[in-house]
């Protein structure tokens, strides 16, 4: 086992400045001495061959204005530490490679793909997740367009429309069908619920955009 | 005997209005919980060892490395040495950890030997595919050779439709715990009220100990009715585990090579025709294949099925790829774009218009005026008689195209069970081992209970999503909202008609005559001589009602509360840009026969599905097997394509929601419209270039191939 501690105290401290790189985070924790200064493609197809790498860190995470302290590894996606750390499941894995969307969420103003930033470089930004977009009870003006325009039939890409819409009409208050296409190009879903989502972002988007 | 038919079309308040699922809120805002999303106390995840090789033989296992790996709860196998492995990525080995990255490097661990064996993953060079393609039998009507020598003219074609998966979003998986002598089983399923069963089979426990849930799912298609072999060995590691919980979900890859496809087919066919387009012989060969077991013959000659002469060869390629589930209505497509795509061709070697060879024929078909119907209102739709022009005629390198694709299905209810429950205080229960798949089938089921009991939809509260409830079939075929439509009303009036004997003395009339109606329990026809829910209610005394009702299929078509039997039409206008080869979609027009329709708002978002699922088929998927490894090239979501909502044009859907259609109950309507879009497309990309594609989907290399043999051909 190559060492990755979680109880580096340079570490933590790294952590909590800013704009800290993922690689000055790996040396940081003290990873494996045989694989410093590789990423971690070549750590991985290291650890296949010899050994394997696997440790945590807590780290602190701002989600939807809370800051939620979790332990994840170097390797952990912001998406696994959302739904396997932190009980927040409404960003989905399905193809967790930043080709289908249902991971979206919205890190520091813009939106990304969950399955494709490493929670540690999530760290010290301002995370918002379908969870909170809305107080519990009630339910986003977006969300209310999906619902109206039946913008969902299995729903399991549907959140990740969502948050992908309102990021989008958080910018374009005024957007026409050609531009919502386009914008919508980032989330597949397989059902075919495209119509709907057409028209509910559209809805969305005349009734105040998303902050309605 | 009690009435159960449905209330007449103009005096139904719920049923036939426009409402928005009820489950809509909780997946809009993410809060509705999938299998998948479960994170119960203990939780272990658990990730596959899966085969890298085609084709091979295990000569050894051993796990003890990764049972030793930090984290590891528990290990099994799926297979022991000696094994023999026929296809890329089926199951070999599974590992329980604390944490997913555990799991996978656990699994890393694992170290097997193999002793590779050759492989076949493709098929469709048919004179390639040897001993692995199966004759299956040759089926004459009439008399094919003489009516091939006395045509008027021959059609001779080749024609194919590649393998494509289901892609479900929420992959193939479960969250389970076995403690003790009950198992929770919450898999992502299509089929709460028999998953159980099969489950208890594989891993030897009585199926009374299995609790099984499934509030929400993220998709099937077809795919998810068993409880699959990694529930099964979930389900040990949560045994080995000491009960804690186990979660496992397939990752993509996998998801997309062994968790269900939906078979190729591949045709030769010669068509024999009279000038004017009578179609009078068919003769054909072909083959397919849904992975090792090979594949069956799609229902050809489709729709224009009773062409009088015919001779079908089929043949079923076995070879080593993942295998093939039920894929919504399963050949069809396959079928409706084969047959289709001869009729076009041969239309053009007439120099007809194919509308016309489509409406001439309509004889042909078991439903010829609805087909001549269809056929011209989907015309209208899409201004056929202006867009069409002989195939490749035009000007300019973007060129525009339209075409036609036929359907049939029948959609007749499944057998179900479902138990209405009044309380004494007014409120109102639905139970039923049903599953929503993103249907609207918990709408539905409430809409057709509050219709019957005279209630708003707030009023009933609708159970599903567990093999604790009335047994119920697994949503497939389009045979749910017929299934549990039919169970909800005879539950709901016979408990109503307990209700109104107890009702009925305080209202000084014989139980018969009541009536439920807006809230209230009243004397037929008047208003003033009623009590209110409440009030009603109230008179059962301490104790519940508790009434079942039963969907029997063999007794439906005499109850009439649902049947079978629909066509479809589905125009296409695409065009074609003959310098890059991309097709776009303009518009796809959709019209679709139904019987009654419970919720038009959810009825039509199947049919808007169903045709951008055609789109997805006829321009994009493609699942692309590698020759020289046996595997699968394109396990992702980047390059096994769907199209995305700049792809879709403008889609028109039109229901034939009449009295007519009404009158003849309900029928499943999720099958019927996924059929014929995607011969539409490739009948509209071939009229656009004029020139046949020999196997869709059009992407751009094959429009561009197509173009270029013909340009120097």
């Amino acid at each position: 086992m190559s060492a990755v501690s979680s109880s580096n105290g340079s570490t933590k401290d790294n952590l909590t400045k800013s704009g800290f790189s993922r690689r000055s985070w790996l040396r940081g924790a003290g990873i494996g001495t045989g694989v410093v200064g590789t990423g971690v493609l070549e750590q991985e197809a290291e650890a296949q061959q010899a050994k394997v790498m696997s440790g945590e860190v807590e780290i602190s995470l701002d989600i939807n204005g809370r800051k939620r302290p979790v332990k994840v590894e170097p390797r952990t996606t912001l998406l696994d530490a959302l739904r396997n750390r932190l009980d927040l499941t409404g960003a989905k894995r399905v193809c967790d490679r930043a080709t289908c969307g249902a991971c979206t969420v919205i890190v520091g103003g813009k939106v990304v793909y969950g399955c494709t930033m490493l929670a540690v470089d999530a760290a010290g930004k301002s995370i918002q997740t379908i969870e909170g977009i809305a107080p519990e009870g009630q339910l986003h003006p977006v969300s209310q367009a999906f619902v109206n325009n039946d913008a969902q039939q299995c729903g399991y890409c549907t959140p990740g429309f969502v948050m992908a819409a309102k990021g989008f009409l958080d910018k374009n208050q005024n957007p026409t069908e050609a531009q919502v296409d386009k914008a919508m190009a980032g989330n597949i879903c397989r059902c075919g619920t495209y119509v709907g989502v057409r028209k509910a972002v559209l809805e969305a988007a005349k009734r105040g955009g998303s902050n309605a | 005997m009690l009435e159960y038919k449905w209330p007449p079309m103009n005096k139904r308040k719920v049923m036939g209005t426009r409402l928005s699922r009820l489950d809509g809120a909780a997946k809009s805002s993410g809060r509705a919980k999938y299998p998948s999303d479960l994170n119960p106390p203990g939780l272990l995840h658990a990730v596959l060892l899966v085969s890298p090789h085609a084709h091979a033989k295990i000569r050894s296992i051993d796990t003890a490395p990764a049972k030793s790996m930090p984290g590891v709860a528990a290990v099994r196998t799926f297979v022991q040495a000696g094994a023999e492995i026929q296809w890329a990525n089926a199951e070999i080995a599974i590992v329980a950890a604390n944490t997913e990255e555990q799991a996978r490097d656990a699994v890393r661990a694992i170290k097997i030997d193999y002793e590779v064996l050759p492989h076949v993953v493709r098929e469709e060079n048919l004179a390639k595919a040897g001993t692995r393609a199966k004759a299956a039998g040759e089926v004459i009507v009439g008399d094919p050779d003489k009516a091939l020598q006395d045509a008027e003219v021959v059609l001779q074609g080749e024609y194919g439709i590649p393998v494509i998966t289901h892609c479900c979003l929420e992959p193939h998986g479960q969250t389970i715990e076995w403690k003790g002598e009950t198992i929770n089983f919450w898999p992502s399923t299509q089929a709460v009220s028999t998953v159980a069963n099969q489950l208890a089979t594989i891993i030897n426990v009585p199926a009374a100990s299995i609790n099984v849930t499934c509030d929400y799912m993220g998709g099937g298609f077809g795919s998810k009715f068993p409880p699959d072999s990694w529930g099964a060995e979930s389900a040990k590691l949560s045994k080995d585990a000491g009960g804690r919980p186990v979660k496992l979900f397939l990752d993509r890859a996998t998801e997309l090579t062994i968790a269900g496809v939906r078979p190729s087919h591949f045709l030769k066919v010669k068509v024999g025709a009279k000038k004017d387009g009578s179609i009078t012989a068919w003769q054909s060969d072909s083959w397919s294949s849904g992975g090792f077991g090979g594949g069956g013959m799609a229902p050809l000659p489709y729709v224009y099925a009773n062409i009088p002469n015919r001779r079908l060869n089929h043949a079923a390629v076995s070879l080593n790829a993942g295998p093939q589930r039920a894929w919504r209505a399963p050949n069809h497509p396959q079928a409706s774009y084969l047959t289709t795509a001869a009729m076009t061709d041969l239309a053009a070697k007439l120099g007809l218009d194919p509308y016309d060879v489509f409406h001439k024929n309509a004889n042909l078909t078991l439903r010829e005026a609805v087909y001549k119907s269809q056929l011209e209102k989907a015309a209208k739709m899409i201004d056929w008689k202006a867009k069409y022009h002989a195939p490749g005629e035009g000007k300019g390198t973007v060129r525009s195209g339209v075409g036609i694709g036929v359907a049939t299905w029948g959609g007749a209810g499944h057998a179900s069970k479902c138990k209405v429950t009044l309380h004494p205080d007014g409120s109102v229960e639905v139970e039923i081992g049903s599953q929503d798949i993103g249907t609207g089938t918990r709408t539905c089921i409430t809409m057709v209970a509050a219709e019957t009991l005279g209630l708003p939809m707030s009023a009933i509260r609708v159970k599903i999503g567990k093999n604790a409830y009335p047994a119920s079939g697994p949503s497939g075929g389009s045979t749910t909202i017929g299934g549990v439509s039919t169970s909800t009303r005879k539950a709901a009036v016979n408990a109503l008609n307990k209700l109104f004997e107890k009702v009925a003395p305080s209202l000084g009339v014989p139980a018969d005559d009541l009536e439920a109606l807006d809230s209230r329990i009243q004397v037929k026809g008047n208003p003033n001589k009623a009590l209110s829910w409440r009030q009603a209610a109230q008179k059962m005394g301490p104790s519940p009602i508790e009434e079942m009702g039963e969907n029997v299929p063999a007794q439906a078509p005499r109850e009439g509360l649902n049947t079978l039997g629909v066509a479809g039409v589905q125009m296409a206008e695409v065009e074609v840009d003959t310098e890059t080869g991309i097709v776009k979609m303009r518009k796809l027009v959709a019209v679709q026969d139904c019987g009654l329709v419970v919720n038009p708002k959810t009825a039509e978002s199947q049919v808007f599905g169903a045709c951008i699922m055609s789109i997805c088929a006829a321009l994009f998927e493609e699942r692309v097997m590698d020759a020289v490894t046996g595997k699968v090239l394109n396990p992702d979501m980047e390059f096994y394509k769907l199209a995305g909502l700049p792809d879709i044009g403008q889609i028109e859907v039109q229901m034939d929601i009449t009295p007519e259609h009404d009158a003849r109950g309900i029928i499943g309507l999720g099958e019927p419209c996924a059929i014929g879009g995607i011969g539409a497309i490739a009948n509209a990309v071939h009229n656009a270039i004029g020139v046949r594609l020999p196997v869709i989907p059009a992407t751009p290399d094959k429009v561009l191939n197509a173009i270029g043999n013909r340009r120097y051909a």
